[in-house]
């Protein structure tokens, strides 16, 4: 039977079919969906972890006691992984593992754009590289099979269009696990990096490249499409489905193994073709070690773009431009005017606003941290100085305040995210005596992702109850004194306590807590402006909530308009309420 | 056949992803080869959304580039404008009679496009246009939400696929106690 999937809820069914026990991960675009899939398959383990190395040591775990397992994560999540990736290539498995590992060219939910193909000759390890979901679904058994035969975990990498896109994929049933509980097959010389141990474990590695390179040379997936042979495409994951609709008649080479590359494979298509082009999104991987080769590329990335993603036309108007077709795209010339953005703003009743409105009151200098919050760098908020990758808030404002500066620096970092990277920044501070206040913005889920939970929330991923982590108490345990909690959404406690943490001039942390409001089954209410009262002065508009709009009354003395809320959009948090000096705004019965 | 591209855009929270995965599956019914491409912004809601759905004996790119698209089906007035550039000449663009000011233009100093200058975008790109008044529709059938389907309906229209392919995916895709409601809501969508 064929189904529509989309590339992660592939990734997910190839694990149920090829007898994974063990999956874990941490929520990250366009990643999250894989886990989310895969606790829908009983047969599976399958955890949220509180960031992507303890997902990967716990993989690395489970294929050590002999079980297939898979770790997934984002682009960016690979860096904070990376050196669990380097020490599992030393040592292998009883069992197997493949790291699904999804990339975000044109950074459509990242900080920054990155190749991970680098990350697979870094750590001297295969990748494989699906083109559709199909694919996606098969080379996780394929990823398995690689890494028990030559004893490496297989880096799978997904982008984007290959995640969060759906084609037609067969089913297949599972593959019988292995059930039994054997003993851990003990071999500390294998599987103890000591520097004795690991550099006899190099050479190993070295020999293993130069057989999976061998193997590449059969990969079904490297392979030949002859065609033309004036032209010859090389290309790897969506951008050969971008090739082939491009190049129809040319000869292309498709690569599903991007490291260690088919050589022989190579040359052989080279030698048989007048012109060679590759067609890769992000950086010149393949062109450069074609290169290296000694093979001369005729367009690459002086024509294909480093940057963004591609698409037909992005494909189709560099070969253009290459002189490689002669028709260029099509492209209307409409004339449409300015249009106004339309970016994504914090929801109306988001706990996370009420903070920013007083942070930019007081002219703080904000490090921010990942997570929706990070959306409070734009206008109508506009109060984030600097925001980097996760964790770095609390490190970041530790730094500026020990080199002082005239304004003081605070950190914003949500629950999750605190639980992710945040505790050891947390710790330096108080540790090395800054004064600076962390605002733990307690939302009490992983909203950016969808809703996910994590080690505060009292839920796991298989929907089980568990513990529920203690900001307040982890930070007494590290030796803060100063440690408040406040409601997110009352506008005065909230200003009290932030007052208090910055005169006590020590290290400080605040809780705000109140959830997303998402975790609501209603609205708990609505407001509206009584425009007799309301002066339109503008402070409601300060707020920045996409329910408090301006409405067409204008007031005669000051001739602005006046204030009016959208009763679809308000959610009912009372923030506007709070600011308004002129008590103009009041709930109304639903 | 030839290869059918559509593209689905609108505001977060209108029921975009919904209309595409009905149009993915109806695809499928009707024998073709689809693929579908979104991507899953930064916010939960309120960002402009775009969805692509492609049919055809044999799909390659799960989506396509400025100039490319037969059908651009808007959930929204200033939205269409904005994606305008994907339409290719001659294509056709449904829009969704509902106007959505995003906050530069509530609370900001931007201004709303009005209907002037959206029907002279519109005019300007393709003759074959249709303004429908597919939120009013839902609304007579008693609840906005169901915008989404009543759009889906007029898109049916310009389609050789059998009335029954579509019933059978919006029946398979949306809860059972809105099967009526929703069969009711492609109805409506299919006079306009």
């Amino acid at each position: 039977m064929k189904v529509l999937l989309s590339g992660n809820e592939a990734v997910a069914r190839g694990a149920y079919e090829s007898g994974v026990v063990f999956a874990s991960a941490y929520p990250g675009t366009p990643s999250t969906e894989i886990l989310e899939n895969i606790v829908q398959y009983d047969d599976i383990y399958a955890e949220w972890a509180p960031n992507e190395k303890v997902a990967l040591d716990g993989a690395i775990g489970a294929a050590y006691a002999g079980k297939r397992a898979l770790a997934a994560m984002k682009m960016v999540g690979l860096n904070v992984a990376a050196e669990a990736l380097f020490y599992s290539s030393y040592t292998g498995f009883d069992g197997a593992l493949v790291i699904v590992n999804a990339d975000d060219p044109g950074m459509h939910s990242s900080q920054n754009e990155q190749d991970n193909r680098h990350y697979a000759r870094f750590a001297k390890v295969p990748m494989l590289e699906p083109t559709d979901s199909q694919e996606a679904k098969d080379f996780v058994g394929l990823a398995l099979e690689v890494s028990e035969k030559f004893d490496t975990p297989v880096l799978l990498r997904l982008t984007t269009r290959i995640s969060h896109s759906s084609s037609l994929v067969e089913l297949s049933e599972r593959k019988a696990a292995p059930e039994e509980r054997k003993p851990f097959a003990r071999s500390p010389m294998k599987y103890s990096m000591i520097p004795g141990f690991a550099k006899r474990r190099h050479p190993v590695m070295e020999q293993r490249l130069k057989d999976l390179a061998e193997y590449a040379e059969t990969f079904p997936y490297n392979k030949i499409e002859w065609g033309d042979r004036s032209l010859g495409v090389v290309a790897n994951s969506v951008a050969y489905q971008y090739a082939r609709e491009v190049f129809p008649e040319a000869s292309l080479l498709r690569l599903g193994m991007s490291w260690p590359l088919p050589k022989k494979l190579i040359r052989e298509f080279a030698s048989q073709v007048d012109k060679i082009v590759v067609v890769e999104e992000l950086d010149p991987f393949l062109e450069e070690q074609l290169k290296i080769m000694g093979i001369e590329v005729a367009a690459g990335k002086d024509f294909f773009p480093i940057l963004d993603e591609f698409n037909p036309g992005i494909v189709r108007d560099a070969a253009y431009k290459a002189g490689l077709v002669e028709t260029p795209v099509e492209v209307q010339k409409v004339e449409t005017g300015e249009l106004p953005p339309r970016p994504p703003v914090l929801c109306a009743g988001c706990p996370h606003r009420p903070i920013y409105y007083l942070l930019k009151k007081y002219g703080l200098v904000v490090d921010s941290d990942i997570g929706c919050y990070a959306l409070a760098v734009l206008p109508p908020i506009a109060t984030t100085d600097t925001l980097g990758c996760m964790g770095a808030s609390i490190g970041v404002a530790h730094g500026i305040n020990k080199a002082g500066v005239e304004e003081r620096a605070v950190a914003t970092i949500g629950d999750s995210t605190l639980w992710h990277a945040g505790m050891p920044g947390l710790l330096n501070v108080v540790y090395n005596k800054s004064n600076t206040v962390t605002l733990i913005l307690d939302n009490l889920t992983t909203a950016m992702t969808g809703h996910q939970p994590h080690p505060s929330t009292g839920r796991t991923l298989m929907g089980e109850q568990t513990v529920k982590g203690d900001f307040e108490a982890l930070a007494r345990a590290m030796g803060y004194e100063e440690v408040r909690t406040v409601d997110s959404l009352n506008l005065k406690e909230t200003e009290e306590a932030l007052k208090a943490s910055l005169d006590s001039n020590k290290p400080a942390v605040l809780v705000t807590r109140s959830p997303c409001i998402f975790m609501y089954e209603e609205r708990p209410g609505l407001y509206e402006v009584d425009l007799e009262r309301c002066n339109a002065c503008g402070l409601c508009f300060e707020i920045g909530c996409p329910a408090v709009i301006r409405s067409d009354e204008i007031h005669e003395k000051s001739g602005k308009g006046k204030a009016e809320i959208n009763t679809i959009l308000c959610f009912g948090c009372s923030v506007c309420e709070q600011v308004c000096a002129r008590k103009a705004i009041h709930a109304v019965e639903e | 056949m030839e290869t059918t591209n559509f593209a689905l855009v609108g505001v977060g929270g209108q029921g975009v992803l919904l209309a595409s995965d009905v149009l993915a599956e109806v695809g499928v019914e009707a024998g073709y080869d689809v693929k579908k491409s979104e991507v899953h912004g930064m916010a939960q809601r309120g960002g402009s959304v775009l969805s692509q759905v492609r049919w055809a004996d044999k799909v390659y790119a799960p989506l396509v580039g400025n100039g490319e698209v037969d059908y651009l089906v808007s959930f929204e007035l200033l939205e269409a404008l904005r994606w305008l550039q994907l339409l290719r000449k001659g294509g056709i663009a449904v829009v969704n009679d509902q106007r959505l000011p995003p906050l530069a233009v509530s609370s900001g100093g931007m201004e709303y496009p009005d209907s002037q200058r959206i029907e002279k975008a519109l005019s300007a790109a393709t003759g074959r246009y249709k303004i429908v008044p597919a939120l009013a529709k839902a609304e007579e059938l008693g609840t906005e939400r169901a915008t989404n389907v009543v759009l889906i309906g007029a898109v049916s229209n310009y389609l050789d696929v059998p009335e029954e392919d579509w019933l059978k995916v919006i029946e398979r895709r949306v809860p059972p106690k809105y099967v009526e409601l929703n069969r009711k809501a492609f109805a409506a969508g299919r006079e306009l």
